[in-house]
């Protein structure tokens, strides 16, 4: 049984739940993802892995309520239970010791963003995080990225926290201002993710970008996740989540994730004027 | 009855829900044979003694005797007659290529010249199948002493449920590890309902727990568990992972919105329901569908897509009616519902306007020319020949490969140069002590019985190794 032992509201919608999973957690690795159904008639949805405590035997689940699975996973209280839980799913990102880490996250993106900065961190990097958000109140798990980080920034698109304006900003004045990055992580929404590279590309910062496309089954079986990269065909949750930044067709998976927007869209635009954490557009443009 | 009055009895016809309303449903399209009708058929049968039907049956079912049962209304004797040789009758009563295989050269057909006059081995088989089920005959056999030895089955389609089933019936304690949520691989997830109603394959499974099979849903082998810590936990492994890798034509146009791999979409119907109005899952459900392909996935594609709400569903197949592999039954329930076949056209581009959803597709005619490597003609382009045709959603139905996972995570395995597990043709072991593996990993996308065929060769092999007897595995 898939437990729930702890739930806490981070910001608007955003819930972080901590669920038994003794095999997920034993095994998991910064980066990897699981899929979940919420009850017995549920979709299948890819959640990240935002944390594990193997000796727990539990694993953290980070979750923006706007749509109905997701809502209906909002309603759970400890001592109930996921449905589903599988995995670990995916490969597990690539740490080494770079040098000069820098961790770019937006919106729900800085849960799974969190696991990586602290491998990066205990891989003997230099890791400096910039995360983004469109106002304050929408700015989760700043004080766990602080942990894990020798340098944070924030920004906020209203500037009501850290500095006005976006992520792409804040890398621009970091490298202007002498910084040496060898390696950069982005993981966000969609948008965000592919301006970050092509500023990083422009600067030459190799990255890493961290995908959440739509999947059934994980395992590589009904291609629903597939996403060009370099020019080929990837299925993202084998071949990835994660994936050269600077080779991904940002324009196409940008697409795809819109596949079932109307049938969805009732539900999260109610969300989505009153809080959202900036899963559209305007938040990097 | 002699011979000559067998011969003269006609097929009973099989009764089916009408076109027009099974297109709005996914209940099943045969209702299956009374036991006035089944005992019918069964009297076709000629009992020859060089019995070519089960030369042609891929694991040997002794199909006259079954059919004398049948005959002399002996149903427990004639479910006995089949279990021994072939675990998921029921499933296979309904999935098997029977023109391919137990029908083919079937005397009955011969006599008449036309296998479509071969006694049906298939439906008498679903008969027995459906009245143990429905009377909850099933017999629980006695289980030997458990012998101590664990062994781990991973996936529960054919291939793994044919394991699981003859090992526990040894004595053995058996886990199957199955990454989805329910269980039977692409009994579950790729066959629709209306070919194959889920229940029977979960109460199969529902009767391997209660012979002592243990199942572990959600567990990804590779992922969840390492290769290495099964294999530390287990005497014995099986890998029956299935060709869960859908192929796609790399032709332009495939990432448009509305191109689905034909597992995608069938997945989402099947196994997630998304044939119900209300399920959680969505599914695009297209006005204009095409399919590419012409094996029984595009077939069930084509007829999923009908029952979705589509007003035309094309099954576009670049060589002709005679080489495409589908089972003829589904061919005709196709037609019969309304499918549309495009032969000899080959999809040059899948079309799409400026929000990139699909329009529709560029197809190029061909012609056959000489046999290819496959023994078919090899479909060839007539130069010039283009033309488009309007679709709103698109099917990639043009085969599977062996599922790469279990293979990535053990890296001792060796493969064969198209993805599939390299094993013994009697043993199934393969290139791992220990480790033995069967169905679509080591075969490509294939059937249910070969699968269960390879499962039962695996088992027996399994339980040598197990028992570490001289006993052979060749049986």
């Amino acid at each position: 049984m898939n437990t729930i032992r702890k739930r806490e509201e981070l910001g608007c919608n955003v819930i972080r739940y901590v669920v038994d999973a003794p095999i997920i957690a034993a095994h998991r690795k910064p980066g990897q993802f699981v899929i979940i159904r919420v009850t017995d008639h549920g979709e299948r949805i890819p959640l990240t892995i935002a944390d594990a405590n193997p000796e727990m035997g539990t694993i953290s689940l980070i979750v923006q309520s706007v749509g109905k699975t997701t809502h209906e996973m909002a309603m759970l209280k400890p001592g109930d239970a996921i449905h589903d839980i599988v995995g670990p799913l995916g490969r597990p990102t690539h740490i080494q010791q770079f040098g000069t880490v820098l961790c770019v996250g937006g919106g729900i993106g800085i849960a799974p963003l969190y696991p990586i900065a602290k491998a990066m961190k205990e891989a003997g990097n230099h890791v400096i995080t910039i995360l983004g958000a469109r106002t304050r109140d929408l700015l989760i798990l700043e004080d766990d990225m602080r942990s894990v980080s020798d340098e944070i920034m924030v920004t906020t698109d209203d500037g009501s926290y850290g500095t006005k304006g976006l992520v792409t900003d804040a890398i621009r004045s970091l490298v202007s201002g002498g910084t040496h990055i060898d390696q950069a992580v982005v993981i966000g929404p969609p948008l965000m993710m592919k301006f970050t590279s092509l500023l990083t590309k422009e600067l030459g910062i190799p990255t890493m970008a961290s995908l959440n496309p739509i999947m059934i089954d994980g395992t590589g079986m009904c291609g629903g996740c597939r996403v060009t990269v370099g020019g080929e065909v990837k299925f993202a949750c084998v071949d990835g989540p994660e994936f050269d930044a600077h080779q991904v067709d940002w324009d196409g998976m940008i697409r795809r994730l819109g596949t079932y927007r109307t049938a969805e869209q009732t539900a999260s635009e109610r969300y989505d004027h009153q809080c959202s954490v900036g899963l559209d557009a305007k938040e990097s443009q | 009855m002699n011979a000559a009055d067998r011969l003269k009895l006609p097929p009973v016809v099989m009764p089916e829900q009408a076109p027009a309303e099974r297109i709005h449903n996914v209940r099943e399209v045969p209702f299956g044979f009374t036991p006035e009708m089944a005992l019918q058929e069964a009297q076709r049968c000629l009992h020859c003694t060089n019995q070519p039907c089960v030369k042609g049956c891929p694991v040997g079912v002794h199909i006259p005797d079954f059919i004398q049962a049948i005959e002399s209304g002996d149903y427990l004797a004639g479910i006995g007659i089949i279990k021994q040789t072939n675990l998921l009758p029921a499933v296979c009563g309904r999935v098997c290529p029977q023109e391919d295989q137990c029908q083919k050269d079937c005397t009955v057909g011969k006599a008449h010249k036309d296998i479509g006059q071969a006694v049906q081995v298939g439906q008498l088989e679903r008969f027995l199948a459906d009245w143990e089920r429905e009377n909850h005959a099933a017999v629980i056999p006695q289980i030997p002493p458990a012998s101590g030895k664990r062994v781990a089955v991973i996936g529960s389609g054919p291939a793994g449920l044919t394991v699981a089933g003859d090992l526990i019936k040894l004595g053995h304690a058996v886990t199957v590890f199955e990454a989805l949520h329910m269980p039977g691989g692409v009994l579950g997830y790729g066959i629709p309902e209306f070919r194959l109603p889920k229940e029977i394959v979960y109460q199969e499974v529902a009767y391997l727990t209660r012979l002592g099979v243990d199942f572990q849903y959600n567990t990804v082998i590779g992922k969840s568990l390492t290769v290495d810590e099964v294999r530390k936990d287990y005497d014995a492994v099986f890998i029956g992972s299935g060709a869960g890798l859908p192929n796609f034509l790399h032709i332009p146009g495939e990432s448009l919105l509305g191109v689905y791999s034909a597992n995608e979409y069938l997945t989402r119907a099947n196994l997630m329901h998304a044939y119900n109005e209300d399920s959680d899952t969505p599914i695009l459900r297209g006005k204009s569908v095409a399919v590419l392909g012409g094996g029984n996935v595009a077939m069930d594609s084509a007829r999923t897509a009908l029952r979705l709400g589509a007003h035309r569903v094309m099954v576009l197949y670049r060589r002709s009616e005679e080489e495409m592999p589908a089972r003829k039954e589904e061919y005709h329930h196709a037609i019969q519902e309304g499918v549309e076949f495009h032969f000899l056209e080959n999809p040059l581009e899948i079309l799409g306007n400026d929000a990139g959803w699909v329009t529709g597709l560029t197809v190029q005619k061909m012609q056959l020319g000489e046999p290819d490597a496959s023994g078919r003609r090899r479909p060839l382009p007539i130069p010039g020949q283009t033309s488009s045709v309007s679709a709103d959603v698109v099917v990639v139905a043009i085969g599977n490969n062996p599922n790469p996972l279990i293979p990535a995570a053990l890296p001792d395995l060796q493969m064969n140069k198209h993805g599939g597990i390299v094993t013994d043709e009697e043993t199934m072991e393969t290139s791992v002590p220990g480790v033995f593996a069967g169905g679509d990993i080591v075969l490509g996308a294939a059937t249910v019985i070969l699968a269960m065929g390879q499962g039962r060769k695996a088992a027996r092999a399994i339980h040598a190794w197990l028992t570490k007897t001289t006993e052979t595995a060749k049986g």
